[in-house]
């Protein structure tokens, strides 16, 4: 056999092997997302947005709650995550850059990124939950918010890196203090990309379940009352798919849809950001 | 004709973090109204001394100046220099042009809003000379509101000496402003500098020794961080005093 045969049987191999890995990574998401939208699609119902939930075991009734409930957590979790993020990036890439302490930073909050949720659920847990005696919305805002700060923090310093420095220089040349050189000139800058990143970090923080386990834990009237327990759709899908009722079933599956078409939603916004910009 | 005196640098030396010794023993005058180049192969400090007088140095930590730079005979190296003041004085065009991310209106009134003028009025007046004065204002005038960046090079290093011109700055600077530019737009700019000395003092460092030539009334030939030679910018490029400031002029090295 020559060289050439050999290589050309070689890269045939590959390609065979990666199409088989890159298709079998594709079956299972086609499969859950449809298996997600048939099911989902099935159940849903407008009263699914206006009704509270019924008693266990009596038909009808919806979500309201643990929709209203979602939205305050993630809201409040975005309010209190993205400004602390947002703030840190910038004291990493602007008045910390290239100190030791930067460093260490950035790389804590990587190993933040990849701590397990359910660590930070326990955590908040044993720092609001325990000492206050009661499970509440705030205490689940704070363990997403946390779960969403080393998330944002570090796409923020990125972006902000990636603004060349001549550009800093220029405005303090004009006589601009450092503040408003990042406020005017590097934020405007690096917008798009740390919009991106706050959206990233909401989408990643939507579909969290274990970490609100332990803290907002659930609620089946409505409240939106955040010092008290809040229901949100994660925790009711995990309540309900383990449910003996079938219309609890129905239920989750049609949450499920709708959340995983919230996470679809915000990640293609933070796409067409990155593609607009770069237009 | 040596005008009246606006820089007077005296026994300057800088040293970058790490105790290197990148400007050595420097004196020389900068004239009112009047062009003045520096020029010397690449690593001889002449950019390191362009940034010592809008002490652009000091963004950086453990950078060190010894001696005396005077401007209007006032000491700027001196601990109680307000540095805001001082750069809103002293405009500075870099290598590449640096636009920043907004509209070419706002990229002009920048330097004006930092120094709290708000009037619409009197910004649009005031952007509108400063276009005029860099020569850019026909090219623009009808699309004041669009990104800075839909310019092109020369246009956009014009945008920034416009940006530079609209805080009526006593001195511009530049470094290298035309190095990244084509040959039409570095000379759009050389015509450009050579009308503003009639309002404005200007000292330029240029790797191009043909544009220090065209452009400059006086020049300073530096190499490894000290001034070779600082003269009338005829002697310096037909009878310079120094073998070295000759060997590099006639092309010998560098």
């Amino acid at each position: 056999m020559t060289r050439e045969k050999q290589r050309k049987i070689e890269g045939g191999i590959a390609l065979v092997f990666s199409t088989l890995a890159a298709l079998m990574g594709l079956f299972w998401l086609v499969f859950i997302l449809g298996d997600v939208l048939v099911h989902g699609m099935g159940a849903l119902h407008l009263n699914l947005f206006l009704q509270d939930p019924t008693p266990p075991g009596v038909e009808g009734g919806g979500l309201r709650n643990a929709f209203t409930g979602q939205l305050l957590i993630t809201l409040f979790a975005t309010l209190i995550g993205v400004p602390v993020g947002v703030l840190g990036g910038t004291f990493l890439a602007e008045y910390a850059r290239g100190t030791k302490i930067s460093r260490v930073i950035s790389v804590l909050s990587d190993i933040m990124v990849s701590v397990p949720s359910i660590v930070i659920g326990t955590f908040i847990y044993a720092i609001l939950v325990h000492p206050l005696g009661h499970f509440s919305g705030w205490a689940g805002s704070v363990a997403l918010a946390v779960i969403m700060i080393p998330v944002v923090l570090r796409t923020t310093e990125n972006m902000l890196s990636l603004v060349p420095w001549t550009l800093r220089e220029a405005a303090f040349a004009l006589g601009a203090p450092y503040y408003k050189v990042i406020i005017q000139v590097v934020y405007r800058g690096a917008a798009t990309g740390i919009m991106t990143g706050i959206l990233l970090s909401i989408a990643r923080v939507a579909g969290e379940t274990a970490p609100l386990l332990f803290t907002s834990f659930n609620n089946a009237y409505f409240s939106a009352d955040m010092k008290g327990p809040v229901a949100s759709l994660t925790v009711t899908i995990f309540q309900y798919a383990m449910g003996p009722y079938d219309d609890w079933h129905k239920q989750a599956w049609a949450a499920s849809l709708i959340i995983t078409l919230f996470i679809l939603f915000i990640t293609i916004l933070g796409r067409l950001i990155i593609k607009w910009r770069y237009k | 004709m040596a005008g009246e005196v606006e820089i007077e640098v005296k026994n300057l030396n800088f040293y970058y973090s790490g105790n290197i010794h990148a400007i050595k023993q420097v004196n020389m005058k900068a004239y009112k109204k009047s062009v003045t180049a520096l020029i010397g192969p690449s690593g001889c400090g002449k950019t390191t001394l362009l940034r010592c007088f809008n002490r652009m140095h000091d963004l950086y930590p453990k950078n060190r100046y010894e001696g005396e730079i005077l401007v209007r005979g006032k000491n700027i190296l001196s601990d109680d220099m307000d540095l805001i003041s001082l750069r809103s004085r002293m405009g500075m065009v870099f290598q590449k042009p640096t636009p920043f991310p907004m509209t070419i209106f706002d990229n002009i009134a920048y330097g004006l809003r930092l120094k709290g003028i708000k009037k619409r009025l009197e910004l649009s007046e005031r952007v509108e000379r400063a276009l005029k004065n860099a020569a850019l204002w026909d090219e623009v005038k009808e699309k004041l509101n669009v990104s800075a960046y839909e310019l092109s090079g020369g246009q956009q290093q014009r945008l920034v000496i416009a940006r530079a011109l609209a805080v009526e700055p006593e001195i511009l600077l530049f470094d290298e402003p035309t190095s990244a530019l084509d040959p039409i737009s570095t000379a759009k700019i050389e015509e450009l500098i050579i009308s503003l000395k009639k309002e404005i003092t200007i000292l330029i460092v240029t790797h191009n020794m043909q544009q220090a030539a065209r452009i400059s009334d006086w020049t300073g030939f530096m190499m490894l961080g000290e001034l070779i030679e600082f003269g009338k910018t005829d002697k310096i490029f037909t009878a310079p005093s120094e073998k070295l400031t000759e060997d590099y002029i006639t092309g010998r090295f560098g």
